[in-house]
């Protein structure tokens, strides 16, 4: 880990994760809800809604709305991992395997875990769920590439 | 591709909430299909650069790949996504995105679909998708 000579959010993480939920125009679209933030982690949630729909026939979110919670939750434990540091991150890949479909109707909520931060990289896996954190939706694993950048 | 393709891709397009909320639309020249996001500030990940969200490129590039088994497969039923791998090779800039899916094998119950999607120049790609998708059963 670097020192924290990057400019920080002078609010820390909360502030960042705040950031995160209403200033990115994307997560403000798809009502993105920031549920927790721990060491190395976070969590948010994306509630269903009508116009998020991915197959008519079915009800069920699209995987594309999934696609952006979840990359947006391992910028969130990134974020986390840094300790409130502004960087800017640029996704590299992402794997996203989807074990089942969400139920009809139902918001999903992710969690990601950045387990290792290097100067440059920051590799995070990440689940999704709808009901039980037990019985996910999609699993995830994805590479980002970490730039440092002023608030 | 026939006038029937046309009709199903456009209903493909009118019956996806989703394809709405991101306001893609596609094209179809003969037998290449191309997928187009217009830009809008809703898509935006980034305001910095400003860049489209890496959510929002991989599920555009997820729907070209629907639409076009769609068309193909003409089952009037959407395969499932059962994994997808999206590579980013640049930022996805504030303009209209381009992208088109390559069916690499589709056999009787999974297909592996390549996508690739671009703005400026098809050359300069700005991310791909490798997946398979679970075909629809009658």
């Amino acid at each position: 880990m670097s020192e924290p000579s990057e400019p920080r959010f002078p609010g820390g993480l909360p502030q960042v994760a705040q950031h995160m939920t209403t200033s990115v125009p994307q997560a403000a679209a798809l009502g993105l809800k920031l549920v927790a933030v721990g060491e190395a982690s976070g969590t948010m949630e994306v509630p269903w809604r009508e116009d998020l729909v991915g197959d008519p026939d079915t009800g069920v979110i699209a995987g594309g709305v999934v696609t952006s919670l979840l990359d947006h939750t391992c910028g969130l434990a990134i974020s986390a991992a840094a300790k409130g540091q502004m960087f800017g991150t640029a996704t590299l890949d992402l794997r996203i395997d989807y074990m089942r479909p969400a139920a009809p109707r139902a918001g999903v909520t992710a969690e990601a875990h950045c387990y290792k931060l290097t100067r440059s990289v920051a590799f995070v896996r990440a689940q999704a769920w709808d009901a039980d954190p037990a019985d996910p939706i999609a699993t995830v694993q994805a590479a980002f590439m970490m730039s440092p950048r002023s608030a | 591709m026939s006038e029937a393709d046309h009709a199903k891709l456009e209903a493909f397009l009118q019956r996806a909430p989703y394809v709405r909320f991101l306001g893609m639309r596609a094209e179809l020249a003969g037998d290449e299909m191309t997928a187009i996001l217009p830009f809008s500030p809703h898509l935006v990940g980034n305001t910095t650069i400003p860049a489209l969200h890496g959510g929002v490129i991989g599920g555009f590039l997820e729907m070209t790949a629907l639409a076009q088994l769609w068309v193909t497969q003409g089952s009037g039923k959407l395969a499932k996504t059962i994994d997808v791998t999206i590579e980013y090779l640049r930022p996805g800039r504030a303009m209209t995105t381009y992208a088109r899916a390559d069916l690499r094998k589709v056999g009787r119950r999974v297909a592996n679909v390549h996508v690739e999607a671009w703005q400026e120049a098809r050359s300069h790609p700005v991310a791909a998708l490798r997946g398979h998708f679970l075909l629809a059963s009658d």
